[in-house]
C-alpha cells in the first residue's frame, strides 16, 4: 500500500468502527461472529457459496475481456449492514428522488417547463444524446416513465450519504441482491436467528405489481407481461431470466415478437397471443428498427406505433435515459425543489462541469485530485481516478477534456466508506457503495436495502464488477430498543 | 390549387415470405398553405391503415401482412387545396426550433459542408443567406438518380459532387446547422406540371428564421416550396421522416414498382366529384 | 409456451440423446476395434457413418484411425456432433430456457457442460476413452432423470420427451443401417464368430444384449435382432418403443392447446401404425435397408412438420 492508499484508508469511515474504534451496534453480532470464526471456515464457505453460485448459473459476461466469457461475480461473504433508522431516512429520500426524475422525463417531453423556467438548460435537454424526439407529446400510462429505476449511493461518514449516480435507462444488478441473500441465508442460517433482518425476497412480487399497474388503460382483466431481453449473449441475461422466472412472465427477444394492426403479440406454441406490458432489456435504440436505429436486429418492428398507440406499456419509457446523464444529474436537487417543491433529502457529490469554462479550468488544475467520468459513460469504463493515476493518464485525460469538455464531469474523490471484507489476507475494510432499487408504479415501491458492490482490490474505489469489483449481502435490521438507563 | 394524388408503391417477391411491416408517412400534415380535402391509405386488400401521431407530429400509417404472401401494395390517395406561402409554414409544432439544431449521423460536418457554409457570409440577412446557399447547392451537388442511396451523408454527397433531392435537403441542412440555424427534412409531394411525373415524390427542407418562423427551402430547385408542394413529414434528417421505411422477414427477393401522380385540378370539377363521392 | 422456447427444449433434449448415442457408438467401436466387417469396413469407420460424421471427417483427415475418429467424434469442437458440440448445443438450448426447467434438469445440463470444458481442452486418451463413454452415458441418465422426475406434466415436459424420442428413433434406425448387411438372412448361414459379435455389438449399443436373451432364449440371429430392435414395444430404444413415445406426447401436446392437430399428428401416427401392426417378414421382404432409409427420411420429415407447427 503506497502512502495515498494509506491515507486514503485512514480517513475513510468504516462501517463496522475500525480496528481500535467502538463496533457500531448494527455490527455487533457480525463483529463477535468474526472474532470466533477461523479464515479456514471462511475460507470453506467461500468456496461453498462459489459452488452455489455456479450451479445456479450466475454468470456475468465482461464486455472487454476475453476469456472466460462466464466468469463468476466475487461474492463476499462479510454482510453489510445498515440499522432500519439509517435506512428509512435514505428510503424517503430516495422516494423523492425518484418521484423527481420521474416527473423531470415527463416534463422533458411535454412543455419542458423546468427549461422554461431557467433550471436546466435547453442544450442540455434537447440535444442531450438521450432524448428521444419519438417520444415528444405522449402521455404514458400514469404517467410513470421511470418504473425502474437504481440509485447509486456513496456513504463517507455516519450521516453522510451521497448519490453518485442515476440508472433509469435499464439498471441491472438487482438479481446478484436476491441471491446474494439467499446464499447468504443458506451459508449462515445462525446468523439471521439473531438478526432481525428485513426481507427482501418479494422484489420479484413487487416488480410485477408495479407492471401490472401500469397496463394501458384499454387492457381489460390480467394484463400479459413480458420480459424483453437481447438474448443469452447479453452481460445480464443470467438476471433477465432470473427475473422473468420469479415473477413467472414469459422472457422474451424481439423474433418472439410481431407488430399485427399496431398490436404486439408473441408466438406461442397456439399461436399468437396478445402482449400489454414490456418490461424491456434492451436499449431504446434497438427497439424498433423502423424507429430507431434501422440495423438493429433486437427488437420489435413496429413497436413505437404500438406503444404511442395505447396498446402496449414500454418500462422503463424510451428516453428514460436522459436521467442518467451525469450533466443532468447535477440538476436533480434543482428538480426535487421545482416540481416538489421539497428540499432534496439526498445529496449530490459536489461536480464539476467541463463544458463550463471556469469549472474546467479548475478541473484540469487538480485532476490529480478528481474523478473523471463521461457524461454518457456507465459501468466504469472511461473513468479516471485522479490519485490513482499515473503521470501519462493524468495527461492523457488533460488532452481529452480539452479536445470534448462537455463529454466530461468530475468529482472530488470521495473517501468511500469501507466494510468489514474476506479477502486473501483475512479481514481487511474494502470500499463499498449501495444501489438501490425504487419502483414506481401506481405507487412507489423499494425493498430494504439494495445491492452493495465492493471493491475488492485494497485501497480501490472502483466498485463496478466489470472492473474487478464484487457484492455483498446487504442487511437492513431492526435493532432491539436499547434499555433507557 | 388544388392536388390530387394517386401514389401505389407494390411489393413482388420471389417466394413466400411470412410477414411484413411499414411505416408510411404520407399524410399532408396541415398548415395555413395546406388543407386537406380528403386522404386515405389503404393496404391491398382495400381495408383502412392504422395511424399515430409521432413525436414530430406526422401521421404515421402502419401497413403489416402477417401470413404467407408473395405481393402487397400501399395505396394512397387523397386531394388536398393549397395557398403559396412563400415557403413559410406556420403550424403547432411539438418540438421547439432549438431541437433542430442538433445533428445527425447523415448531417455531421465536415469541413467542405463548413466551407460551403461560409461562402454566403457577406449577405446582411439570414433571409439572404439562405436563399443564397439554396441556391449554391444544385450547383455543387448535380441532380443524378442512382449515384446517392438512402444511407448517403451530405458530407459524402458533396464530396461525390451527384446526389439527388435527398443529398440537397441533407446539405442544407447540415449547412444551415452550421450556421446555428435550425434545419429539419422535409418529405411530400410536388406538382411538376409534366406528364413525366419523375419528381412527384420529393424531399426539400425547412429553416427556422425569425420572426417568419420555419421557411421551407428546395435547394433541388433553387426555390422556396409554392402551392405545388403538398408538405407530409419532418423530422432531423431522412431517416425521422422517410415516406416509407419496412422490414420483412424470410429470405426473398424484393421487387418494388412505384407510380405517383400528382395532378391540379380545378375547383370547379373538383367539387363536383366530390359530390359524387358523396352521394 | 413460446415457440423459441419449446424449440429450445425439443433440441436440448434432443442433443443430449445425441451426445449420448455418440458416446455408445464409441464404445461399440472401442470393443471391436481391429474388427473388419466383410466390406473391409473398420468399426470407427461405421462408428462414422453411423454418426453421420463421415464427410465432415474426411474433410479434415484423410485415414481412419482410431485415434483421430475419437477425437473427432468426442471432443472435436468443429464437429457439430461431436460429444462435446452436443453437451454445449444442448446447454446453449437450455440456457435460453432456463426459466423453463427445473434447477435440478438446469444442474444436469450446466454441471455436463462444465465439466466437459475442462475435459474438452486436449485430446482425449484412448486409454481413458471408456471412462469418459461412461461418464457421458451416465450424465445422459442424470439429465434424462432429472428431467422426467421433476418437470411438470405439461407442454414444457412434451416437447422434451418429444425430441428424447425423435432422437432416438432416428439414432437405432442409423446404428441399424450401417450394419444392415449383417443382419441380413442370406448372413445366417455364413455367419461365423466375427459376425456372432457384430450383433452382440448392436444390442449391447441399444443396452438391449439382455433384453434379447430374456426375449428370445436364444442363441443371437440377426432375424431376431432386427425384430427386437425395430418392432419390440418392451424395448424402450426400440423404433416402436419410441414411435410410442413420440404419438403418445404429440397427443398429449394436442389435449394440452384444446384439441388442434397438424400434419404432424398424421405423420407421426401413420407411422406409429406401421410399426405397431408390421411383422419383420414383411420388413425383410421390402428390404431392410429401404426400410430403414425409409425410418430416418420420415424422421426428419416430421422433425420439420413439428418444428412448423409447434415451434415456429
Amino acid at each position: 500500500m503506497d502512502m495515498e492508499q494509506g491515507r486514503q484508508l485512514a480517513q475513510s469511515f468504516d462501517e463496522m468502527g475500525g480496528p481500535g474504534g467502538d463496533c457500531r451496534p448494527q455490527y455487533r453480532v457480525i463483529r463477535s461472529w468474526l472474532d470466533g470464526a477461523e479464515s479456514e471456515l471462511l475460507r470453506l464457505k467461500r468456496e461453498e457459496a462459489e459452488q452455489l453460485f455456479r450451479q445456479i448459473g450466475i454468470t456475468f459476461a465482461v464486455y472487454t475481456e476475453g476469456g472466460d466469457p462466464e466468469r463468476l461475480i466475487p461474492f463476499d461473504l462479510i454482510p453489510r449492514i445498515l440499522d432500519g433508522q439509517e435506512w428509512d431516512y435514505l428510503e424517503r429520500g430516495l422516494v423523492q428522488r425518484v418521484q423527481a426524475l420521474n416527473a423531470f422525463v415527463a416534463d422533458v417531453y411535454h412543455e419542458r417547463e423546468i427549461v422554461k423556467a431557467g433550471k436546466v438548460p435547453e442544450a442540455l435537454v434537447l440535444h442531450n444524446e438521450s432524448f428521444e424526439a419519438e417520444m415528444q407529446g405522449f402521455t404514458v400510462p400514469q404517467e410513470v416513465y421511470t418504473h425502474i429505476a437504481g440509485i447509486d449511493i456513496v456513504r463517507t461518514g455516519p450521516k453522510e450519504f451521497f448519490v453518485l449516480e442515476d440508472n433509469c435507462r435499464t439498471p441491472s444488478g438487482v438479481s446478484y441482491m436476491l441471491e446474494d441473500r439467499e446464499v447468504t441465508m443458506r451459508l449462515f442460517p445462525e446468523l439471521f436467528g439473531q438478526h432481525s433482518v428485513r426481507p427482501v425476497s418479494h422484489y420479484p412480487d413487487e416488480l410485477l405489481e408495479t407492471l401490472r399497474s401500469v397496463a394501458p388503460e384499454r387492457c381489460s382483466g390480467e394484463p400479459t407481461i413480458v420480459l424483453l431481453t437481447p438474448g443469452q449473449f447479453n452481460s445480464a441475461y443470467y438476471e433477465h431470466s432470473f427475473l422473468a422466472d420469479e415473477m413467472g412472465v414469459e422472457l422474451v427477444e424481439g423474433s418472439d415478437l410481431i407488430v399485427e394492426d399496431a398490436v404486439v403479440y408473441m408466438r406461442t406454441t397456439e399461436g399468437l397471443r396478445r402482449v400489454d406490458v414490456i418490461y424491456r432489456r434492451i436499449d431504446d435504440a434497438f427497439l424498433d428498427p423502423l424507429t430507431f436505429n434501422p440495423d438493429s436486429m433486437l427488437g420489435v418492428a413496429g413497436l413505437m406505433q404500438a406503444y404511442r398507440t395505447g396498446n402496449v406499456t414500454l418500462a422503463n419509457a424510451p428516453g428514460a435515459g436522459i436521467c442518467d446523464d451525469k450533466a443532468i444529474y447535477t440538476f436533480v436537487p434543482e428538480m426535487v425543489r421545482f416540481y416538489l417543491g421539497e428540499e432534496p433529502m439526498l445529496n449530490n457529490v459536489p461536480t464539476y462541469n467541463c463544458a463550463k469554462e471556469e469549472e474546467r479550468h479548475y478541473v484540469l488544475d487538480n485532476l490529480s485530485e478528481l474523478v473523471i467520468k463521461l457524461v454518457h459513460g456507465s459501468g466504469g469504463y472511461g473513468m479516471l481516478v485522479g490519485p490513482r493515476a499515473s503521470e501519462a493518464e493524468l495527461g492523457e485525460f488533460a488532452t481529452r477534456i480539452k479536445a470534448k469538455p462537455e463529454a466530461y464531469i468530475a468529482q472530488p474523490t470521495l473517501a468511500l466508506s469501507t466494510c468489514p471484507t474476506f479477502v486473501d489476507t483475512g479481514i481487511a475494510p474494502r470500499h463499498v457503495d449501495l444501489r438501490p432499487f425504487v419502483l414506481v408504479g401506481d405507487r412507489v415501491r423499494v425493498v430494504p436495502g439494495g445491492l452493495t458492490r465492493v471493491a475488492l482490490r485494497e485501497g480501490s474505489l472502483v466498485v463496478n464488477s466489470s472492473q474487478g469489483g464484487g457484492t455483498k449481502d446487504t442487511w437492513v435490521i431492526d435493532l432491539p430498543e436499547e434499555p433507557s438507563s | 390549387m388544388r392536388l390530387q394524388v394517386q401514389h401505389r408503391t407494390a411489393y413482388r417477391y420471389d417466394a413466400p415470405i411470412p410477414y411484413a411491416i411499414q411505416n408510411i408517412r404520407l399524410s399532408p400534415r396541415p398548415f395555413r398553405g395546406l388543407r386537406v380535402i380528403r386522404w386515405s391509405i389503404k393496404g391491398e386488400t382495400g381495408n383502412e391503415l392504422p395511424s399515430y401521431i409521432d413525436g414530430y407530429g406526422n401521421i404515421i400509417h402502419c401497413h403489416t401482412v402477417n401470413r404467407w404472401h408473395q405481393q402487397a401494395a400501399i395505396v394512397v390517395s387523397g386531394e388536398v387545396e393549397t395557398h403559396d406561402t412563400h415557403g413559410m409554414v406556420s403550424a403547432p409544432e411539438p418540438l421547439p426550433p432549438f431541437f433542430f439544431r442538433r445533428n445527425t449521423p447523415l448531417t455531421e460536418p465536415c469541413e467542405a459542408l463548413r466551407a460551403l457554409a461560409a461562402e454566403g457570409e457577406g449577405l446582411s440577412s439570414l433571409l439572404d443567406r439562405l436563399h443564397d446557399l439554396m441556391e449554391r447547392i444544385p450547383r455543387r451537388v448535380i441532380y443524378e438518380i442512382g449515384e446517392t442511396h438512402a444511407a448517403t451523408t451530405a458530407s459524402e454527397a458533396l464530396a461525390a459532387g451527384r446526389g439527388v433531392c435527398q443529398d440537397h435537403a441533407h446539405v442544407f441542412i447540415a449547412c444551415a446547422r452550421l450556421l446555428d440555424v435550425p434545419a429539419r427534412y422535409v418529405s411530400g409531394y410536388l406538382w411538376t406540371g409534366s406528364e413525366e411525373n419523375f419528381e412527384a415524390s420529393h424531399a426539400w427542407a425547412e429553416a427556422f428564421v425569425p420572426d417568419l418562423g420555419w421557411v421551407g427551402f428546395d435547394p433541388a430547385n433553387g426555390v422556396s416550396p409554392t402551392a405545388a408542394y403538398v408538405r407530409t413529414a419532418v423530422g432531423l434528417d431522412y431517416w425521422s421522416a422517410a415516406p416509407l421505411r419496412g422490414l420483412r422477414q424470410g429470405t426473398a427477393r424484393e421487387t418494388l414498382e412505384v407510380s405517383v401522380q400528382v395532378t391540379a385540378v380545378a375547383g370547379q370539377e373538383q367539387s363536383q366529384s366530390q359530390q359524387q363521392v358523396v352521394s | 409456451m413460446l415457440s423459441r422456447t419449446a424449440n429450445n427444449l425439443f433440441w436440448m433434449a434432443r442433443y443430449m440423446e445425441r451426445a449420448e448415442f455418440v458416446a455408445r457408438l464409441l464404445e461399440v467401436a472401442l470393443q471391436m476395434s481391429g474388427m473388419k466387417s466383410r466390406e473391409g469396413r473398420t468399426e470407427w469407420n461405421s462408428a462414422l457413418i453411423a454418426s453421420g460424421c463421415e464427410a465432415g471427417y474426411f474433410a479434415k483427415y484423410d485415414e481412419v484411425t482410431a485415434r483421430d475418429v475419437v477425437d473427432y467424434l468426442a471432443r472435436d469442437p468443429d464437429n457439430p456432433s461431436s460429444i462435446y458440440s452436443c453437451l454445449s448445443t444442448a446447454r446453449q438450448n437450455g440456457r435460453s430456457v432456463r426459466t423453463a426447467l427445473t434447477v435440478d434438469t438446469w444442474e444436469a445440463i450446466n454441471g455436463t457442460w462444465l465439466d466437459i470444458q475442462v475435459a474438452g481442452r486436449q485430446r482425449f486418451a484412448i486409454e481413458n476413452l471408456d471412462n469418459m463413454l461412461s461418464w457421458v452415458k451416465r450424465r445422459a441418465l442424470q439429465f434424462n432423470g432429472a428431467y422426467n422426475n421433476t418437470m411438470l406434466r405439461g407442454d414444457a415436459f412434451y416437447f422434451c420427451r418429444l425430441g428424447t424420442y425423435l432422437e432416438r428413433a432416428d439414432n437405432t434406425a442409423r446404428i441399424l443401417d450401417v450394419k444392415y448387411h449383417v443382419l441380413l438372412p442370406e448372413y445366417e448361414q455364413v455367419g461365423g464368430l466375427l459376425d456372432y459379435y457384430h450383433w452382440r455389438a448392436i444390442l449391447r449399443s441399444v443396452s438391449a444384449l439382455r433384453a434379447y436373451h430374456r426375449f428370445y432364449r436364444d442363441r443371437i440371429s440377426p432375424w431376431n435382432v432386427a425384430e427386437l430392435l425395430i418392432l419390440q414395444p418392451q424395448l424402450p430404444r426400440s423404433l416402436r418403443g419410441c414411435y410410442d413415445q413420440v404419438t403418445g406426447n404429440l397427443d398429449l401436446l394436442a389435449g394440452q392447446y384444446g384439441g388442434q392437430t397438424g400434419e404432424c399428428h398424421r405423420l407421426a401416427g401413420e407411422y406409429h401404425a406401421r410399426l405397431r401392426y408390421g411383422r419383420i417378414q414383411d420388413v425383410f421382404d421390402s428390404g431392410l435397408h429401404e426400410f430403414l432409409t425409409e425410418t430416418i427420411d420420415r424422421s426428419i420429415v416430421l422433425g420439420k412438420e413439428i418444428q412448423r407447427f409447434y415451434l415456429m
